[in-house]
């Protein structure tokens, strides 16, 4: 894929809240020291009376941003996920989640890829944390075109959401031409009928290059990219349950809780089939190019492939 | 403060400590303790200085009061029954199955209420927020919170008030209701915060001692915190945990306790006695 644009979606979510800015003047942008980072400073240039630091103090930030939704602006509380989700878990639960006050979350730096800072601020347990808040919808881009699209979705969508961002640059794979998003719409991106590949995220760039890769052995696998996790789609998940048999779920997150756990709950509730769970195996991540970490983790095309070969015994 | 109003609102306080206890009793549970210590405050916020409608609970440009110090919901429930949100009768469903009157204030649930709070030091962040939010949106109300003395030891807190001085929310006023007492005890053995004040004021706060059951200093507080420009105002209380109901008074026991039948008797004797004194 060298010949693909490539663009981080946290620049993707910085560039979606400067461009909806006039669009929408009741719009602010809540930060805690980290606008270079999470690319909120964009977002700041072009409104800069709408952009408030909060310093490092995230549960502040969250219960500043509850009081602005309250009084009917619409905040975009941002931070790495770790300090987000995992921080100010009890402010979004008690302040956002339980009074569904519309704020909401942008958390960049998910996940391993975040690379050379290391396990403390590699998070892989958020996705997990804001499944249980009733109410919350998740939403895990896998790219530009699709980071855009959900900031968008997202302030059009009365309640509380949490956006999934990340730091590395990933490959655009979605037609910004064509592209639609749906909350709470699963997209079939390769029909298949032997094994499905349920990816979310970065993750949705090596699984349409697995389908490829697992068609050229003659196996035929459907692809779908689930960037909201909550709602899940079920009824897609559901149908691919029941047409092709065995699902592979895969996701830079802990295979607790995350996507996985989610299409679990609802193929086994539904229609059981054999899940195998891809993601970070209920360990730390640490120090390292944050693309040789996924490499390092198992979570690349070629271990799809090898996982599909595996579940199918060929 | 002239006679008729401290009437007026030694009447309305009186009633919040009624109406709490009753509600605690009936529930079997909750907070009377820290409800009976702030009950002269929020009498004077919602029956003399909040711009509010029971009539229009969401009336956009009304002034905002958070609970910060969520627990005692028991008298925040009491003032909004007392001031024509619901039925004071409906106060005995406290805490109970159905009831809109849950153990914390839901904003969801109950008119009147204008953030949900129960998870102590989160509530002054809310009120920032909204306070924040009426200086971006050009309007003029102010945001009143009210916080224990005990809840200062959680951290945000102090997060919330170093945005609010750096931000210079001067349409928000802080209360600490300084009743001296938390559920292990006195806070100055437990943890101790003091300096109280000198701490607001190092977070670039406009501080006010007074005494939180004298409706007088309550008064030149609240007036004096609209005059200040370019600083929120802390206004630290001095009150007396359980006041109005002797066996309650400077009790930590009293912090999460409901009272029994033989003790809401008394206690509601007491509080109808003081009532007859004032409407003599």
């Amino acid at each position: 894929m060298a010949d693909v644009k490539k663009i981080a979606t946290r620049e993707s979510y910085g560039n979606a809240l400067a461009e909806l800015a006039a669009e929408y003047p009741n719009l602010v942008v809540l930060d805690a020291d980290l606008a270079g980072a999470t690319k909120t400073a964009t977002f700041k240039k072009v409104c800069p009376e709408r952009f408030i630091d909060c310093g490092i103090a995230e549960a502040n930030m969250i219960g500043v941003a509850a009081g602005l939704s309250a009084c009917g602006m619409i905040p975009f509380a941002s931070s790495f996920a770790m300090f987000a989700a995992g921080r100010a878990f009890e402010q979004i639960r008690n302040s956002v989640g339980y009074p569904h006050n519309n704020v909401k979350i942008g958390a960049t730096h998910a996940g391993i890829s975040v690379g050379e800072d290391g396990a403390t601020h590699q998070c892989c347990e958020d996705i997990a944390l804001m499944r249980t808040i009733p109410g919350m919808v998740i939403i895990n881009p896998a790219d530009d075109v699709e980071a855009k699209a959900a900031v968008r979705a997202a302030i059009e969508h009365v309640g509380p959401v949490y956006l999934r961002f990340g730091r590395m640059a990933v490959p655009v794979v979605n037609d910004a031409e064509t592209y639609k998003f749906e909350l709470g719409k699963g997209i079939t991106l390769r029909d298949g009928k032997d094994i499905t590949v349920v990816a979310t995220g970065l993750m949705v760039a090596e699984a349409i290059e697995a389908g490829e890769l697992l068609a050229k052995e003659g196996i035929d696998a459907r692809i779908i990219n689930i960037h909201t996790i909550k709602p899940l789609d079920e009824e897609l998940i559901c149908k691919a349950a029941r047409e092709t048999g065995k699902i592979i779920t895969i996701e830079e997150h802990s295979v607790i809780g995350g996507l996985g756990s989610a299409v679990c709950d609802a193929v086994s509730a539904n229609c059981p089939v054999p899940v195998v769970k891809m993601g970070v195996q209920d360990v730390f991540g640490h120090s390292g190019p944050g693309g040789d970490l996924i490499t390092e983790f198992g979570l690349r095309a070629a271990n799809i492939v090898e996982t599909a070969k595996k579940m199918l015994n060929k | 403060m002239n006679q008729t109003l401290k009437k007026e609102l030694s009447l309305a306080a009186c009633k919040i400590r009624m109406g709490a206890i009753e509600g605690v009793h009936c529930a079997k549970s909750g907070h009377p303790g820290g409800s009976l210590s702030a009950a002269d405050i929020i009498a004077y916020l919602y029956f003399k200085e909040m711009n509010i409608d029971p009539q229009d609970p969401k009336k956009e440009d009304r002034d905002r009061f958070v609970l910060s110090k969520g627990h005692i919901a028991p008298a925040l429930y009491a003032a909004l029954a007392n001031r024509g949100y619901f039925p004071v009768e409906e106060l005995k469903t406290l805490r109970k199955i159905g009831s809109r009157l849950q153990g914390h204030p839901d904003m969801k649930k109950i008119p009147g209420v204008d953030m949900s709070t129960g998870s102590l030091g989160q509530g002054i962040s809310a009120a920032c927020g909204m306070a924040k939010a009426g200086k971006l949106m050009n309007k003029d109300y102010r945001v009143y919170t009210v916080l224990g003395d005990g809840e200062i030891q959680e951290g945000q807190v102090w997060e919330a008030s170093m945005f609010a001085g750096h931000n210079k929310l001067d349409n928000l006023c802080v209360i600490v209701d300084n009743n001296g007492l938390q559920i292990d005890g006195n806070i100055a053995d437990v943890c101790s915060p003091y300096p109280i004040d000198e701490k607001f004021k190092s977070f670039n706060f406009h501080v006010i001692n007074i005494d939180g059951h004298n409706f007088d200093e309550i008064e030149a507080a609240f007036e004096e915190a609209k005059t200040v420009k370019g600083q929120p105002t802390a206004i630290i209380a001095k009150t007396v945990k359980g006041k109005g109901v002797s066996f309650m008074e400077n009790k930590a026991s009293w912090h999460g306790t409901a009272p029994n039948d033989e003790q809401y008797e008394i206690a509601m004797a007491e509080l109808n006695q003081a009532l007859a004194e004032l409407e003599a």
